[in-house]
């Protein structure tokens, strides 16, 4: 009523490209499915395991059957059926779930067992790495998860729930043992310790900078909503801070805080060093302002008037307005940059372990120096996970505080 | 008016600096310690610079034509049932971060300037993909209906109508898709692709906060214009059409 655009009638009058596609013609076989049978049959035809001599030679890739003497090929059969029932459009999107997480159960399984079977038993040497075929068919199986649970339209604490089941299925794969053989998982046993403190210390960086960036970016965001003419310099200067590479920001802070470590008395005592952690934590810390600055802005200057005054009217003072109806209301806004925060120095926070910051980075960065593949896998891949769950949860939480559609006044 | 001049005035330091970096030796100086070189000179920096920039724009180039083309096949009626596949590849795939994007492609590819350039065009792809979508999807409808009711076939409405009226969006996808990889480009001489990078690198190895500075310096230049510049060109075709519309 009050917003004749997004009215539902309009869908009926939509152009047929934005229609739903049930009123073409039916092609009697799921397209999406094509693709993901035409990704996993490429999957099965390369290697699924790569064994090496040692960890940086190239070694000898093995087909799925050949690389499980026995019930290889029952694997592979099963694999392809799967990637068959995709094809069928009739069926229903609950088991296309659970034949997509049985697919990628089986090929992990696989890799598991044919790198036990490939490495000689006591051989500390030898390495079973996957190779392509395993990871496309990897994607090709969570293509086919994520499709069926973006067509399911789970409630939130549905999400949620398949949010900490699939962290929990990850756990279990990785706690069973089943992996174990594997070269990614022979370089994690062999830095155990140094893979705990990595973690610590990534965590420390994204986290961290995040909440400096909290403490500093809202009272700024506040100000210069308050004082109009200050938004222009502010966000200028934010701006233009965003544009140094990340690279450099990280190279610039350690000469900058070595000197104030050096120069200003006291400095150093609360924890202000040019070499370590601190230099990589603050050049994340200046990446992280803009978003918490100018989302800040955009959710307070974006309240309802109508509310504003009402508060006002209610007798608040300024300051209550602020805390208790405008910075609530501009809470999803606010929590949506902490999304892109959290996501961007996760990824980012990789660049510390090039200035000696430490984290994931450390593993990539040293994995690309001596070639060795699994060693950047063992950096590259708990950064992407850390990314993807920090990513979704947040989805989850800004989806939570956002005032529902229809509801206000 | 003001930052119009600032920005001729940074192009102008730019090029200049490119061109005879020899010349600002003296400003560079202060950030030098016990005689270390002010000026980057293993290889030249416009060298350097024209790599650089040829490594981006060949990426987002090919970016920009594979997730454009994409976009429209997503929301044509035979790729319908791809939309709800590519919404969330891409949501997710936006989470993945470029450093590991880039360390992942080595493997693949060795190293070199391979892996640099399929780092940048994947991850160019997504936000480029995005703004086609939103923008295909949000097209006023009344348009549309006027273009279906004028008798235009899909492909004219495709090319004539929808394509045009998308066009700012898709730039400011474009524009954030060029911003990025300029950025990201430097960590491919991580993986030995002739990028600035190679510069800030050479300081993060030396303790030459000089050349740190003035590989930055010069990224961080290029990727204010780059961006006022995709400002202009989105403001120039949002004009465009609005213009088209009310004739």
């Amino acid at each position: 009523m009050n917003d004749p655009v997004r009215s539902p009638d309009i869908t009926t009058s939509l152009p047929p490209q934005i229609r739903p596609p049930k009123t073409r013609s039916q092609p009697g076989f799921s397209r999406t499915g094509l693709l993901f049978l035409a990704l996993g049959v490429a999957g099965l035809c390369l290697p699924l395991v790569q064994f090496k001599a040692n960890r940086i030679v190239l070694g000898e890739g093995f087909l799925l059957p050949a690389a499980l003497p026995d019930v290889g090929w029952a694997i592979a059969l099963l694999l392809a059926l799967i990637l068959g029932t995709a094809l069928w459009q009739r069926l229903p999107l609950m088991p296309r779930l659970g034949l997509a997480l049985l697919g990628l159960a089986g090929t992990v399984l696989a890799l598991g067992f044919a790198a036990k079977g490939l490495v000689p038993q006591g051989n500390t040497i030898a390495r079973a790495a996957p190779a392509a075929g395993f990871w496309l068919l990897c994607l090709t199986f969570a293509l086919m998860a994520a499709d069926a649970l973006s067509r399911m339209g789970l409630s939130r604490p549905a999400r949620w729930l398949a949010l900490g089941l699939s962290l929990a299925l990850i756990a279990l794969c990785l706690g069973s043992g089943v992996l174990d053989q594997t070269s990614v998982m022979v370089e994690y046993a062999a830095r155990a310790d140094l893979f705990r403190r990595s973690l610590g210390q990534h965590l420390t960086l994204a986290f961290g900078s995040l909440a400096m960036a909290l403490v500093v970016g809202l009272p700024i965001g506040i100000a210069i909503f308050l004082t109009p003419a200050l938004r222009r310099g502010v966000l200028g200067a934010l701006n233009l801070l965003q544009t140094i590479p990340s690279l450099a920001l990280f190279g610039i802070m350690i000469p900058i805080f070595g000197w104030i470590a050096a120069n200003v008395p006291g400095a150093a005592q609360i924890g202000v060093a040019g070499i370590g952690i601190f230099p990589a934590l603050m050049a994340l810390f200046f990446y992280a302002l803009l978003p918490v600055v100018s989302n800040t802005l955009v959710g307070l200057t974006a309240v309802d008037p109508a509310v504003r005054d009402a508060a006002f009217g209610l007798g608040l003072t300024r300051r209550q307005v602020l805390l208790q109806a405008e910075l609530p209301l501009a809470l999803s806004v606010i929590l949506a940059a902490v999304r892109i925060v959290l996501v961007q120095n996760i990824g980012l926070a990789v660049i510390a372990g090039l200035i000696g910051g430490g984290g994931f980075g450390s593993f990539v960065f040293q994995g690309l120096n001596q070639t060795a593949m699994d060693l950047i896998l063992l950096g590259a891949l708990p950064t992407i996970m850390l990314a993807l769950v920090a990513g979704v949860a947040l989805d989850l939480l800004v989806e939570a505080v956002s005032p529902k559609k229809g509801n206000q006044t | 008016m003001i930052a119009r001049l600032l920005l001729a005035l940074a192009a102008l330091f730019l090029v200049a600096f490119l061109l005879s970096p020899e010349s600002f030796a003296a400003l560079f100086q202060p950030l030098t310690k016990n005689g270390a070189p002010p000026i980057y000179t293993q290889t030249a920096l416009l060298s350097l610079t024209l790599s650089h920039l040829g490594l981006v724009a060949l990426a987002v180039l090919a970016s920009t034509i594979v997730a454009v083309g994409l976009g429209v096949l997503v929301t044509r009626p035979a790729g319908a049932e791809f939309l709800p596949l590519a919404r969330v590849i891409t949501s997710v795939g936006q989470t993945f971060p470029p450093v590991a994007v880039l360390a992942l492609a080595v493997p693949a590819m060795g190293f070199g300037a391979g892996p640099t350039l399929v780092a940048l065009f994947l991850y160019g792809l997504l936000p480029i993909f995005e703004n086609t979508l939103t923008a295909l999807q949000n097209l006023p409808p009344s348009v549309t209906e006027a273009a279906r009711g004028m008798g235009l076939t899909r492909r004219q409405r495709l090319f004539q109508v929808e394509l045009p009226l998308a066009l700012p969006v898709i730039l400011a996808g474009v524009r954030l898709t060029a911003v990025i990889s300029l950025a990201t480009a430097t960590i491919g001489s991580t993986v030995a692709a002739r990028t600035l990078g190679e510069v800030i690198i050479a300081g993060l190895l030396s303790a030459n906060t000089a050349f740190v500075v003035q590989g930055g310096l010069i990224v961080g230049l290029i990727a204010v214009l780059i961006y006022e510049g995709f400002q202009l060109a989105e403001s120039a075709a949002a004009r465009r059409t609005g213009q088209r519309l009310s004739d």
